[in-house]
């Protein structure tokens, strides 16, 4: 998992609500909902977005609702990867289940500014940060997630463990 | 036998061997859950999955209580979609219309979750059912499509935080307040990845409705779940729900915590969380914001019988100010009905409230009172991020339903002793 783009930098605390607002939420469509990320942060905040760019952010992203339209509106805004000091729970499984790669790096964010341009190899757990030579380390997924990303995510984790159920 | 927390004697049971924290495990489910605005993206990941039935029709539940009754076309298809897979899967709770009311106030006063139970639900207050003794999580659709698929839930086992609540609480303080209070004092990411465990004498008089109001809201900590042990007063209220044989849980003497918060609830006022997060508490004698333009008594935090009593306590003989517009939402149609025969709506209407149906409506900004811009509400609802409930530029004063009704009469943030 390698990944390069300009970064798009926002603060702790960034809320579901902020990252798709409720009144959108009659749709499920990535391109929909993507076209309206970060609508309850800023409006018009989409527009400064090119395909590939990331989200960096601050301490306990996504935090509040369930809702799997968050993770679903970034990766439809054509962001592959969103790297935070922390995330909440839920938006961690969400981001995870919809194969938006969320990466925690701790402190290691304030190495980051906006605009700058990173490469983020995940593999290997590092990002670099063209503009200043910095490197971040980036904390490794536990065993079960990495085995569950690599199969493709909880879909084909499902489909798997139902096949077996059937074959027994 | 090593000595468990509440987290990991629930879930010890249900994978039938002592489980630890931090490890993850596949965990069968008592109940999987989702609403109208979740359940349809779980259905579509359950064809994906290739799922042909859900595990058991009657551990299936799907509540549509978010943008309902159907606020637009868009909102009714999503109810259509929901509707025809409940039926095409036999699923036998699955409750609309005049039989449905806020999922966390619905699913317990029908007796569907109780004591050791593992519920999972695509709504992140699901986290409320821990007032009973059950663990109770939050997730997204495609997880509780999994979960509907094979009965069981991928869970990472957590830490527990321990929760002493000590002293007897004054007039108006209420367990709104009491949660208030956990969540300024440890963060709105206090709690992260982490499991809440009340407990002490105020935990113990407090009633399995108060119980909710704070196992509800340890998702604004961004705890896991918030647990309760199941006492005698939670049996009684599950035996009256008609939830089958509840057993009593309590967390082992001697088990670990990863931290502990001790309150004394003697010494606390009514409290009110300020824009835009719930961790900005302060008392409500010193939270004034100026004029407010709307109040919300309801939601699956504040909308149950008690809130409504304490809510028309301070109405009863009062006026809303004429520049506020103030909103009850019984949280479910029994509720309702309960309100009614005891002359709480009436309390309500002749105070001047706009009285509505059973739905989540304008927590989350969906519909039945949206702000404008400018425009601030004392909400005795869960969330006060910037937006949620309206415009951009409006504000969200969180509160119990005692201060709620107060600021309705006052015209700004009130609590019931400055009328």
């Amino acid at each position: 998992m390698k990944f390069r783009g300009k970064t798009h930098k926002v603060g702790d605390h960034i809320d579901t609500d902020a990252i798709i607002p409720a009144r959108f939420l009659v749709s499920s469509d990535p391109a929909e909902l993507g076209a309206k990320c970060m609508e309850g942060l800023e409006p018009g905040w989409i527009n400064r977005v090119a395909k590939g760019d990331i989200l960096v952010a601050g301490k306990n992203f996504g935090c509040g609702s369930s809702r799997e339209h968050a993770p679903i509106a970034i990766r439809g805004a054509g962001i592959p990867v969103v790297i935070a000091h922390s995330f909440a729970r839920i938006f961690y499984r969400n981001a995870l289940d919809m194969g938006l790669a969320v990466l925690e790096v701790g402190d290691g964010v304030d190495a980051i500014a906006d605009g700058q341009i990173i490469e983020v190899d995940a593999a290997k757990g590092v990002i670099r940060n063209e503009d200043t030579g910095a490197l971040i380390p980036v904390m490794p997924f536990p065993e079960f997630i990495r085995a569950m990303l690599e199969g493709g995510g909880l879909v084909p984790y499902t489909r798997k463990r139902l096949a077996e159920r059937k074959a027994q | 036998m090593a000595s468990l927390t509440l987290a990991q004697k629930i879930l010890s049971r249900h994978v039938g061997r002592e489980v630890v924290p931090g490890e993850i495990i596949a965990c069968p489910v008592s109940m999987a859950l989702a609403n109208d605005i979740t359940a349809p993206l779980a259905i579509k990941a359950f064809a994906d999955m290739g799922a042909e039935r859900v595990f058991d029709p009657a551990r299936v539940a799907l509540v549509m209580d978010h943008f309902t009754p159907q606020k637009d076309i868009a909102s009714a298809e999503q109810v259509c979609i929901s509707r025809e897979f409940a039926a095409r899967m036999g699923i036998i709770h699955y409750y609309e219309g005049g039989d449905a009311g806020v999922e966390h106030a619905l699913l317990p006063e029908l007796g569907l979750v109780g004591p050791w139970d593992v519920v999972v639900g695509a709504d992140s207050h699901t986290c409320t059912y821990g007032a009973l003794g059950a663990f109770a999580t939050g997730m997204g659709s495609t997880d509780i499509a999994s979960a509907m698929a094979l009965g069981e839930i991928w869970l990472r086992v957590p830490v527990s935080i321990r929760c002493v609540f000590s002293g007897e609480m004054p007039p108006f303080v209420s367990a709104k307040d009491l949660i208030l209070w956990l969540i300024s004092r440890i963060g709105v990411d206090g709690a992260r990845y982490k499991a809440l465990e009340f407990s002490g004498a105020a935990i113990d008089a407090l009633s399995v409705e108060g119980r909710m109001t704070m196992a509800n809201m340890a998702i604004e900590a961004g705890g896991k779940a918030g647990l309760f042990s199941a006492d005698a007063k939670t049996l009684e209220y599950c035996r009256l729900a008609g939830y089958p044989d509840p057993q009593p849980v309590a967390a082992d003497a001697g088990a670990e915590y990863e931290s502990e918060v001790v309150c004394d609830v003697s010494t606390l006022q009514p409290l009110v969380a300020c824009p835009h997060l719930p961790e900005n508490v302060r008392p409500a004698r010193e939270a004034d914001c100026g004029p407010i333009q709307q109040v919300v008594i309801g939601s699956c935090t504040n909308g149950r019988i008690e809130d409504l009593r304490m809510a028309a306590s301070v109405l009863k003989g009062r006026k809303v100010a004429r520049t506020v517009r103030c909103i009850v939402l019984p949280a479910t149609p029994n509720i309702w009905k309960k309100a009614l025969a005891e002359g709480l709506i009436a309390t309500f209407m002749e105070a001047g409230c706009v009285v509505g149906p059973a739905t989540c409506g304008p927590c989350l900004g969906g519909h039945m009172g949206i702000l404008a811009r400018g425009e601030k509400c004392v909400a005795t609802t869960n969330r006060n991020f910037k937006g949620r409930m309206g415009s951009l530029d409006s504000e969200i004063y969180l509160a119990g339903p005692a201060v709620a009704a107060a600021s309705a009469v006052a015209g700004r943030i009130a609590e019931p002793g400055m009328l």
